[in-house]
C-alpha cells in the first residue's frame, strides 16, 4: 500500500501522535478545566502544552491567542462569519479551498457582502498587484490561500499584507502549517487557519486559528468554558471566548504528539523532506511521455501537492488505476473548482499526488511505474 | 500568609503555573474556594512572599489575589 493523499489528511501518523492518544485515552480522560480533580487539570495540561507548542511553531508570541477547532473549515467560518458584517467588501483569489469560497458566497448572498476575486494565473502565481488595485474605501479584509491543495502554490502572504497595510488578512494555512515555513509574527497576520490533521500530524476532527491581539471575532458558539459559571454571558477573555462546549481533547493530545515530533524532526528538516520529494516526483512525471503537468514546476519552494493528468485519460480512471495497485491518491475538484478553473482543468480536475514525510523514495519509484503503465493502457 | 491567585481562564492558571514553577516557586493547584468565586475551576495557593513573585507572572492578568490568614479572606487585588 503507498498512500499518497497526505494533503487530505496525513497517514500514518508519528508514533509520538499515536502514543499520546493513546495515553490520554487510557490514563486521562478527563474533562479540561471543567472539575477540580486532577484527571480533569490533567486534560487541560495537555491543551495548554499543545497550545504553547503551536504557538511557538507559527510564532504567535501569547498561546492564548491560539483557539481550537473541529478543522480548518470551522477555522476559516470563525474567521469569514465572525469578521465579516453586513455591506462590507472583502477580496479574495482565485485559488481558494470552498472553505473560503462557501462561506463568502453565503455572505454574499445572506448579508449583501461583495467579494472581489484577484486572479491567479493558471500556474498558480498571484500579482500582489492584482490584489492592490481591487482594494476599496470600504474593503474589510483580504483572505487569501497561503498554500494551495491543488498544486502546492505558495502565495507571499507578508507580501501581500505589506501591501494592503492596515487592511487584515486572513490567511488559510490549512496545507502549510507543518509544511512550510508560517510565521505570523515576520508576515504581520491578523488571522490564521489551519488543519491539525494534515502537516501537523495530529488526528482527524482538529483545526486551530490564530486571531492577533485586538482582532475581534463574533463566535460561532456559545456556551459553557469551566470558567464564570456565575454569569449567563459568553465570556469576553481567550482562548474561551472561541471555545466553548467539551473540546476534541484526545485529537488535541494526538497533536502535541503530532508537535513533538515536529520538533523533534526539525520544522527546517521537514520541509526540507517534502520539497526534495516534490522534486523527485516532478522531475520523473515529467519524463513520462503523454503526462500533463500543472503548476510551475522551477519553483522548489512549494508544497507538495502534484497534480497531473494522463493525455486522453479521465483522472478518475487513473485514479481507479492507481487504486488496483494499491497505489492511493486523490482525483477529482479537491473542493476547489475555481483553483481548477484557473489552472484550466475545470470539470475534470486533476490527479493529485501528495507524499508526505514518511514517504520513501521506493515508493516514488513503484507510483511512477504504475503511471508509465497506466499511460500504456489504451 | 496564604495567597490565593485567581485568573480569568485554566490557560492562565496553567501559564501562571508554568510561570513560577520556572523560579522554583512553592505552590499548588487547587479548586477555588467557593466563597471567592462561583467558577468551578482552580487557582493557585501559594504561602509566603507575594511580592517577590509578582513579578514573575506580570503579564498574566489576575481575576483576583485573595490573602488568608487562617481567619479571614481578603481581596487585595485582581481587576
Ligand atoms: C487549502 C485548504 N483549505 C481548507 C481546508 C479544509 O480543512 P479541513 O479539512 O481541516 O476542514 C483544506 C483541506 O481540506 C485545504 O486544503
Amino acid at each position: 500500500m503507498i498512500y499518497l493523499d497526505n494533503a487530505a489528511t496525513s497517514f500514518p501518523k508519528p508514533k509520538e501522535t499515536i502514543d499520546l492518544l493513546n495515553e490520554f485515552v487510557l490514563n486521562i480522560g478527563g474533562n479540561p478545566g471543567r472539575s477540580g480533580h486532577t484527571l480533569s487539570l490533567d486534560a487541560a495540561r495537555f491543551i495548554f502544552e499543545a497550545r504553547e507548542r503551536l504557538a511557538a511553531l507559527i510564532h504567535a508570541g501569547d498561546s492564548e491567542r491560539i483557539i481550537f477547532t473541529q478543522n480548518g473549515t470551522e477555522s476559516l467560518n470563525l474567521a469569514i462569519l465572525g469578521f465579516l458584517k453586513e455591506n462590507d467588501h472583502v477580496i479574495t483569489t482565485s485559488f481558494e479551498h470552498n472553505s473560503v469560497m462557501r462561506p463568502l458566497t453565503f455572505l454574499a448572498k445572506e448579508k449583501r457582502v461583495s467579494v472581489s476575486v484577484a486572479q491567479c494565473a493558471h500556474n498558480g502565481k498571484l500579482d500582489v498587484k492584482d490584489i492592490k488595485k481591487l482594494i476599496r474605501k470600504d474593503t474589510k479584509a483580504v483572505v487569501v490561500n497561503h498554500g494551495s491543495n491543488v498544486i502546492g502554490a505558495v502565495q507571499p502572504v507578508g507580501e501581500i499584507k505589506k501591501t494592503i497595510g492596515e487592511i487584515p488578512i486572513i490567511v488559510d494555512a490549512c496545507q502549510t502549517a507543518g509544511s512550510f515555513p508560517v510565521n505570523v509574527a515576520e508576515d504581520n497576520i491578523d488571522i490564521l487557519c489551519c488543519s491539525c490533521h494534515k502537516g501537523l500530524y495530529g488526528i482527524q476532527g482538529l483545526g486551530a486559528i490564530y486571531i492577533r491581539n485586538g482582532v475581534d471575532l463574533t463566535p460561532l458558539k456559545f456556551g459553557g468554558t469551566g470558567s464564570r459559571s456565575e454569569s449567563i454571558e459568553q465570556p469576553l477573555f481567550l482562548p474561551d471566548k472561541y471555545e466553548s462546549g467539551t473540546p476534541n481533547t484526545p485529537g488535541i493530545a494526538a497533536l502535541l504528539g503530532g508537535l513533538r515530533f515536529i520538533e523533534r524532526t526539525g520544522i527546517e528538516a521537514i520541509i526540507r523532506r517534502k520539497q526534495d520529494l516534490r522534486q523527485s516526483i516532478v522531475s520523473s512525471l515529467s519524463d513520462i511521455p503523454g503526462i500533463l503537468l500543472y503548476g510551475d514546476n522551477d519553483d522548489r519552494k512549494q508544497l507538495p501537492v502534484i497534480s497531473f493528468n494522463i493525455k486522453g485519460k479521465l483522472p478518475s480512471e487513473v485514479g481507479y488505476e492507481l487504486n488496483k495497485r494499491e497505489i492511493y491518491t486523490r482525483v477529482g475538484l479537491h473542493c476547489a473548482p475555481v483553483a481548477h478553473r484557473t489552472i484550466g482543468t475545470f470539470p475534470e480536475g486533476t490527479v493529485r499526488v501528495a507524499p508526505g514525510y514518511f514517504t520513501t523514495e521506493e515508493e516514488i519509484a513503484i507510483f511512477i511505474q504504475a503511471v508509465r503503465e497506466i499511460t500504456k493502457i489504451s | 500568609m496564604t495567597y490565593f491567585l485567581l485568573f480569568f481562564t485554566i490557560h492562565d492558571v496553567l501559564r501562571a503555573e508554568k510561570a513560577l514553577k520556572g523560579h522554583h516557586v512553592d505552590m499548588e493547584l487547587v479548586p477555588v474556594p467557593r466563597n471567592l468565586s462561583s467558577d468551578c475551576g482552580m487557582c493557585i495557593k501559594l504561602r509566603g512572599d507575594l511580592d517577590g513573585v509578582k513579578p514573575y507572572i506580570n503579564g498574566i492578568e489576575m481575576d483576583k489575589c485573595v490573602s488568608y490568614d487562617g481567619k479571614e479572606y481578603r481581596t487585595i487585588g485582581g481587576r
